[in-house]
């Protein structure tokens, strides 16, 4: 990271408030390297970074909860983890893949890819970015806090449906505060997505480099921004559904308690009209990612780049008028049935739409079979077959069979492994060289591409026959005359292969940062703007902010190399005479908000008052400090001499 | 008037030439919060209309509890902080710092009687009304629906107060530190005429209800009493012409995205008070 950063960047200067004069107190931090850099860093690329990192340590964890789920399922009748430790394992593995692994990793690639996408130098508030990052890393620690301490890890499964999540059904057991670590988690996750999302929300919109009309974006950027959306409106029921299960479970009310006048029903409206955008969440940028490598690899533009877009759109809008099909089997009526399963089955349609245009992309096209591209046609195979079973629940009377079985675990593990992670793995593959100047050799990416492949498949098919069997989901052992035994080796045996393939992967990028092969900017003859920077990327992204004539501005800028020269060299002077290029001062404050909030929440969660109250204090007083430091900054000069290209003064 | 405004002449504050749309990030950050806010909101304010249109048996009559004309007070108090919020930005607009700080502190005042009402009204229904959190779920909705507008309202009195500090940053504290010190004695001082004024004021209502009279109250409650002026004089004191300040123009932007957010509340107070206060959907067994 950062390694094209000199001593002479080390110069900056606080245009606002010079920082020599200033107590330890006050003082604006300027490291550029070490750990109070990354504490305190406000740049869009190392957020991105650490984003990564922990999602990929999350990934790997709630990996080895599924294998313990899967071991215990091996056999019939098999004693390997007790039946709290499978409740705990289930409910850890989906809340961990879902917000600790997917949604922090494709945040990582809105992070460190979207502004180069559109030429912005950060994104529009760097210190809120930060922020974002350190709450996210205070909800990861509140919901595994249960690893290291004896209230357990929480059992209630993601849904947290009530009356599971009352007061009278956790005391059952040990973990008395499993939940309430489970519901304050939650809460504090919701705060890190909902900053995220505006910050990127804002961005895309108001930041983007001269010329980039809405119609010449990115296909990922537009997918980021519909994501940012989806977040920002869906994200606020469920915070209110947490608060009160919060309140039930603290003070005494009766929001979702039976014996109180309270209606556990409300609980699956609140919960579902944020938990079905969620699957929107989950698979958007992972459809953004996918439009990015396909056409760079049939080096073709994307077939039908508006119709990607709306579908898109689409697919946002529609998302939120289905949340109702989670609950076909709740007796709600038949109008409501019938309404929610042709919306369902509405959504298909911009989907199957997204895949006409994949295969149009792939159509003719003269296909680079790299590792990335095998990931991304695994994609769109998988993504079809999890789309297909989804089809199938859309009709009501189908989903009242196939309801809570391994069938409805089958088919969204075809989305969300098949679609959202393979996708992802595709992303590292495909951005790897420009965050880190090396290339996986091909050799190894495609054999960590097939174990994959093979081991998901194994694993996940199987689950469809059954599920068509009988075989619910989250149930801790069955019995051996149930034939449910075949199929359920067949999975477990598959999930270690998957996970084998996981763990070849992770090695194989782990070698590739220390030891693979170098390679220059743009090794993928790229399309878009993150490739027309050096490598790795410099702090400040762009010696000169991009102007864009066309989509695939990059592939532009490639074919009218004499013309973007000159208009270069006009804007960099342009800079020049405005002083060079402004960057935002690295600040303490979004780290002290964000660690005050993880020992307020988990005060609060352990039923610790003078605690919380602390907490609470220490992210006031980060905040106002926040305010009150104002925005900072430095100036940078990349272009005023020869030999010294990125040296700073004032 | 800022040194400031003197010196960067004109400014459009709708429209930013550095961002894409010409609108201000600021700006499009508060709208895209608020629209997150309304979804908030609407969860709440939909579980409460279900409570209310299917309440279980036994559940207390709200309108033997509310005491509409003082709500309606409160109601319009708010409403008039809204108004004198944007006489605040109009005036910043301008660069008038003198006007926007008198603004600014009167909408405070008008916020913090708004939860000054609610205090009491939240003290009275339990101890009068005997309405609980956890004795009904009408009581469960009203109390969160309310005490999270409550909330809000706060949060925005809290952000209006340091905005209203940030008016007297001087223009030649060239290093932050003592004004940033002085902010937070002012911030203090604030804070404790908030909490002291607010026990003396609910002492005041409690002699008058319980009919012990002024003598009674001054004789019991005369060392709240006293805090509260000395605190008031802090404030005024804090107040004080600081010379020229480093608070323009160019803060507008700060000044109007807080008046977004202090609108809103109020606004979706406009819904809440009918849906809570005014409609009788309860039809009892």
């Amino acid at each position: 990271m950062d390694q094209s950063l000199t001593k002479s960047d080390f110069i900056g200067h606080d245009d606002h408030a010079p920082a020599a004069k200033r107590s330890w107190m006050f003082a604006r931090p300027d490291h550029k390297t070490g750990i109070v850099s990354w504490l305190t860093t406000v740049d869009h690329k190392r957020i991105g970074f650490l984003y990564g990192i922990t999602a990929l340590f999350f990934f790997l964890v709630g990996g080895a909860e599924a294998l313990m789920i899967r071991t215990q399922l091996a056999v019939p009748n098999n004693t390997f983890i007790s039946a709290q430790t499978y409740n705990e394992m289930f409910t850890m593995h989906a809340t961990t893949m879902i917000f600790l692994a997917v949604m922090p990793l494709s945040a990582a690639f809105f992070n460190y890819i979207m502004p180069l996408q559109i030429g912005a130098r950060d994104v529009a508030f760097p210190r809120l970015n930060g922020f974002a990052f350190w709450v996210f890393l205070a909800g990861a620690i509140i919901l595994n806090v249960g690893f290291f301490h004896k209230a357990g890890l929480p059992d209630v499964g993601w849904f947290g449906y009530a009356p599971m999540t009352a007061k009278a059904f956790s005391s059952e057991f040990v973990g008395d505060n499993s939940t309430d670590l489970w519901v304050m988690g939650l809460q504090v996750l919701g705060v890190s997505s909902v900053v995220g999302s505006l910050n990127f929300l804002v961005t895309i919109i108001n930041m983007r480099a001269p010329g980039l009309t809405m119609m010449r974006l990115p296909v990922f950027t537009w997918m980021t921004l519909f994501t940012a959306f989806l977040i920002v409106l869906s994200f606020p029921a469920i915070t209110i559904a947490l608060v009160e299960v919060m309140m039930d479970r603290n003070f005494g009310t009766n929001f979702f308690e039976v014996s109180g006048g309270g209606l556990p029903i409300l609980w699956q409206h609140l919960f579902w009209v944020f938990g079905h955008p969620e699957v929107y969440i989950l698979i958007l940028p992972a459809m953004g990612i996918i439009s990015e490598i396909l056409p760079c690899f049939s080096r073709k533009p994307l077939f039908g780049y508006p119709i990607v877009v709306f579908s898109g759109a689409v697919i946002g809008f529609l998302g939120f008028g289905v949340w109702s099909h989670h609950m076909f089997t709740t007796g709600m009526g038949t109008v409501a049935t019938a309404a929610f399963s042709m919306a369902t089955m509405t959504i298909a349609v911009p989907t199957g739409v997204k895949i006409f245009n994949w295969i149009g992309t792939l159509w003719k096209g003269h296909l680079m079979m790299r590792t990335p591209m095998m990931f991304a046609l695994g994609f769109v195979w998988m993504f079809m077959t999890g789309g297909m079973s989804g089809i199938m629940h859309s009709a009501a009377p189908a989903d009242a069979q196939q309801q809570d079985s391994y069938f409805i675990v089958a088919h969204f593990h075809y989305v969300l492994i098949g679609g959202s992670i393979f996708a992802l793995l595709a992303g590292i593959h495909y951005w790897f060289p420009l965050m880190f100047g090396r290339k996986v050799s091909e050799k190894a990416g495609k054999w960590s591409f097939w174990i994959i492949f093979v081991g998901f498949n194994l694993t996940f098919f199987p689950m469809h026959f059954l599920g068509l069997n009988g075989m619910p989901r989250r149930t801790f052992t069955y019995d051996g005359n149930m034939g449910w035994t075949s199929a359920n080796q067949l999975a477990t045996l598959g999930s270690y292969i998957l996970g084998i393939g996981i763990a070849y992967y992770f090695i194989v990028m782990i070698y590739t940062y220390f030891k693979g092969e170098k390679v220059g900017r743009d090794p993928w003859d790229g399309r878009t703007l993150e490739w027309s920077i050096p490598n790795p990327p410099p702090a400040h992204n762009f010696d000169v902010t991009p102007t864009v004539h066309a989509r695939d501005a990059f592939w532009y800028e490639k074919t009218h190399q004499a013309e973007i020269a000159a208009e270069k060299a006009k804007k960099a002077a342009e800079d020049e005479a405005h002083g060079g290029i402004h960057m935002p001062s690295n600040s303490w404050f979004p780290f002290i908000t964000a660690a005050g909030m993880l020992i307020g929440s988990l005060c609060f969660a352990f039923h610790y008052i003078p605690g919380a109250i602390v907490g609470l204090g220490i992210t006031f007083f980060g905040a106002w400090m926040w305010s009150v430091e104002g925005p900072g900054g430095y100036h940078l000069h990349p272009t005023k001499s020869d030999g010294d290209a990125s040296s700073a003064s004032h | 008037m800022s040194s400031h405004a003197a010196t960067a002449g004109h400014i459009d504050h709708h429209h930013d030439a550095t961002t894409s749309t010409g609108i201000p990030n600021k700006k499009l950050f508060m709208w895209a919060f608020l629209a997150s806010d309304c979804m908030f909101f609407g969860s709440l304010i939909a579980t409460h209309l279900i409570y209310r249109l299917h309440p279980p048996a036994g559940s207390p009559d709200p309108r033997d509890l509310f005491s509409i004309e003082l709500t309606s007070g409160s109601t319009f108090i708010l409403l008039m902080s809204s108004l004198l919020m944007a006489l605040a930005v109009n005036a910043i607009q301008k660069g008038n710092v003198a006007t926007t700080r008198k603004m600014l502190l009167g909408t405070i005042i008008f916020g913090l009687i708004f939860l000054g009402g609610q205090v009491y009204e939240f003290n009275h229904f339990v101890k009068v009304g005997g309405l609980t959190l956890s004795n009904s779920v009408f009581g469960s909705t009203f109390y969160t629906l309310t005490g999270t507008h409550g909330t809000h309202v706060a949060i925005g009195v809290l952000w209006l107060v340091l905005m209203y500090i940030r008016t007297f940053k001087p223009t030649d504290d060239s290093n932050g530190q003592g004004w940033i010190a002085k902010g937070a004695l002012h911030f203090l001082a604030f804070a404790g005429a908030v909490v002291v004024g607010m026990y003396t004021l609910l002492a005041l209502v409690h002699a008058y209800e319980e009919g012990h009279g002024l003598a009674y109250y001054f004789s019991h409650h005369f060392i709240s009493f006293g805090g509260t002026i000395a605190l008031i004089g802090a404030l005024i004191w804090f107040a004080r012409s600081p010379g020229p300040v480093d608070f323009g123009e160019a803060n507008a932007i700060d000044v109007e995205s807080m008046g977004l957010y202090w609108h809103f509340v109020d606004i979706v107070w406009i819904v809440i008070f009918p849906v809570v206060y005014l409609l009788e959907y309860i039809v009892l067994p």
